[in-house]
């Protein structure tokens, strides 16, 4: 059974989906109770992920039982349980949101949302190029639907715009995959880091093209600046849980960036290291300003959250622009802790905006809410964690990030990633005391807020001290995780056996 | 056949580019349709083309690369699925939006009809 466990995250949501579409006149009731159970199994199976991964093994699954670098193989190591684990936490806060009523909005929810789940624990756990493909289709596919979830004019033309872009980005996706191919003759990410050692000099240049659409690709996914300008709007557009479980989906071309530039470009591969680097050292810190511009003009809080979102994208591409182990450990940590946070945030601006009727979560006066001094609590303490103000995890995350940099890279990070932090200080309590201070005239309205709801939010948000209670262990796991992530000659020889020794 | 080759799918990709980025939702389905086709041709010379080959590896002799064959079929089906999940969202949009714009909008009507 254990030998089978790495592939259980992408069976259990693909089985738990299935029967969810296959049901899908069924009663709600127990759709919900399916859904969440899966991802209760899911969070059971990720944990069991994290224990086999945390012992420094690299681990693999062969399908079919062909050896690789002919088969297809899912791999697990420490960075993939840890990406896993977290998505399954941040599904669950979702899904019992979602059991509140979003749900029923449209239809298929639930089953949407487990496919989703599949695609990217796939996309997390996969050892080869082309079923990175493959699993990004699958949830992106599953997103444009839970996007447009209940319809609505702002989310059709949100939603047209994002199936556009990344169906364009799927066709670089695929150009960068044969240039890879046709330049290496390998698909599997560690036989062609193998292969890349000791390549035909005339085809640099292709191996330097195909990597660098890739970047494009990646970029898109994680929206680093040029590439971002969907995001705000779709996030913002998106139902509250789908928008929640979507703050792991720039992390998921973070991850992408991670993997195949440490892996497939890292220190062996000569000439062809890291290629990404230049880029994106400087475009991060673009997309920090830009994006703490847009913290600064956004007039809807649900907007105020999605630049927020492109604020820790800037900041953690930061963190992989400066490629030192340091800088990858203090990035997984701000990963985790953004991940979530900003996952409890988007949830707790819908129940704000419901709360206050025709206003919703535009930032004007509106009538005065139920619960007011309950959500403005939470909404404090998402606020001082997003900004990253001491005592909360944001403020860790921070300043591991601001020691790693070197001395010619604070001159720069430093005063931008504190600046950013300024900008979202004054944009999160401007937007506090509106929303909860401001003359509220008016009687509340009758709306009911349910149990689900609220767990759903403080799941979310309650990781925040969490992250800071357990930081010792955390931050032991993510100083083995990025030293596995340098060290890819370790990883190559788990897979390949005989070329390992070679590299 | 190299050169053919590459000036077919060359000249398909940049229609797509140039459909993808016109305004109005019909023209850029069929530009995304025309990239995936032209991402298809490329995906599949990228084993090298072969002619006369064999389909099955026998050792030594002239054979072709099977992979790409593969590789393309899987991008043959998503890219079907996709075309035609966003020609069912164009509709939708057009019905929601009351127009074909991509950005929800009339605003550059006036200018389109004098040309």
């Amino acid at each position: 059974m254990s030998q089978h466990l790495i592939i259980l995250p992408i069976l259990l949501p693909l089985i738990a989906g299935i029967v969810l579409l296959r049901t899908r006149a069924g009663s709600s009731r127990h759709k919900r109770l399916m859904s969440a159970l899966a991802t209760i199994l899911l969070i059971a199976v990720a944990v069991a992920l994290t224990t086999t991964a945390s012992s420094g093994e690299v681990t693999y699954y062969a399908l079919g039982d062909w050896r690789p670098p002919f088969g297809i193989v899912l791999v697990l190591d420490r960075l993939s349980a840890l990406m896993v684990l977290l998505t399954a936490i941040l599904a669950l806060g979702c899904v019992i949101y979602a059991c509140a009523g979003v749900d029923e909005e449209g239809s298929n929810f639930h089953g949407l949302f487990q496919l989703q789940l599949m695609g990217i624990n796939g996309a997390f756990l996969t050892g080869d190029l082309f079923n990175l493909f493959v699993f990004f289709e699958v949830l992106l596919l599953a997103s444009y639907a839970l996007l447009m979830h209940g319809g609505g004019k702002g989310r059709i033309q949100a939603g047209l715009h994002y199936v556009v872009l990344n169906l364009a980005g799927s066709s670089l996706f695929l150009i960068a995959v044969g240039v890879l191919y046709g330049a290496t003759g390998t698909l599997n990410m560690a036989d062609m880091a193998v292969r890349l050692s000791d390549i035909d000099p005339e085809r640099t240049g292709l191996v330097r093209a195909g990597a660098l659409l890739l970047l494009v690709v990646f970029g898109l996914k994680a929206a680093i600046l040029p590439l971002y300008f969907w995001l705000p709007r779709a996030y913002a557009a998106a139902p509250a849980p789908v928008a929640a479980l979507f703050a792991i989906m720039t992390k998921v071309g973070i991850y992408a960036i991670l993997r195949v530039y440490h892996l497939v470009f890292g220190d062996h591969a000569g000439s062809l290291s890291a290629p990404d680097q230049p880029w994106i050292w400087w475009l991060s810190l673009a997309t920090l300003t830009m994006a703490a511009t847009g913290v600064l003009a956004a007039r809807d809080l649900r907007l105020l959250i999605a630049y927020l979102v492109l604020v820790s994208v800037g900041t953690l591409l930061a963190g992989i622009g400066m490629r030192t182990p340091d800088a990858t450990q203090a990035l997984l940590y701000y990963l985790i802790h953004t991940t979530l946070v900003t996952g409890g945030l988007f949830l707790l601006a819908e129940m704000i905006g419901i709360q206050r009727g025709k206003a919703g979560t535009r930032l004007v006066k509106g009538r005065p809410m139920h619960h007011a001094n309950l959500l403005a609590g939470l909404f404090f303490l998402g606020a001082v964690a997003i900004a990253g103000l001491p005592p909360l995890s944001g403020a860790i995350g921070k300043v591991l990030i601001l020691q790693s940099a070197g001395p010619d890279q604070q001159l720069w990070l430093w005063p931008i990633l504190l600046l950013s932090g300024l900008c979202a200080l004054i944009a999160l309590s401007r937007a506090g005391s509106t929303l909860f201070w401001r003359g509220q005239d008016g009687t509340p309205g009758h709306t009911h807020v349910s149990r689900c709801q609220w767990f759903g939010v403080v799941w979310l948000l309650a990781a925040s001290p969490l992250i800071v209670v357990f930081a010792g262990p955390i931050n032991d796991y993510t100083a083995a995780t990025a030293e596995q992530l340098a060290t890819p000659e370790t990883h190559i020889r788990a897979l390949l056996p005989d070329k390992g020794d070679e590299s | 056949m190299e050169s053919l080759y590459a000036i077919t799918t060359g000249v398909m990709s940049a229609c797509g580019l140039f459909l993808i980025l016109r305004g109005r939702t019909f023209p850029v389905v069929v530009g995304l349709t025309l990239l995936s086709y032209a991402v298809n041709l490329f995906l599949f010379s990228m084993g090298g083309l072969t002619t006369d080959g064999a389909v099955i590896l026998d050792g030594f002799a002239d054979y072709a690369d099977p992979l790409p064959q593969a590789l393309v079929l899987t991008a043959i089906v998503i890219g079907f699925a996709m075309t035609a999940f966003v020609v069912i969202l164009a509709m939708r949009a057009r019905g929601d939006l009351g127009n074909d714009h991509v950005d929800g909008r009339q605003t550059d009507d006036s200018r389109e009809e004098h040309r």
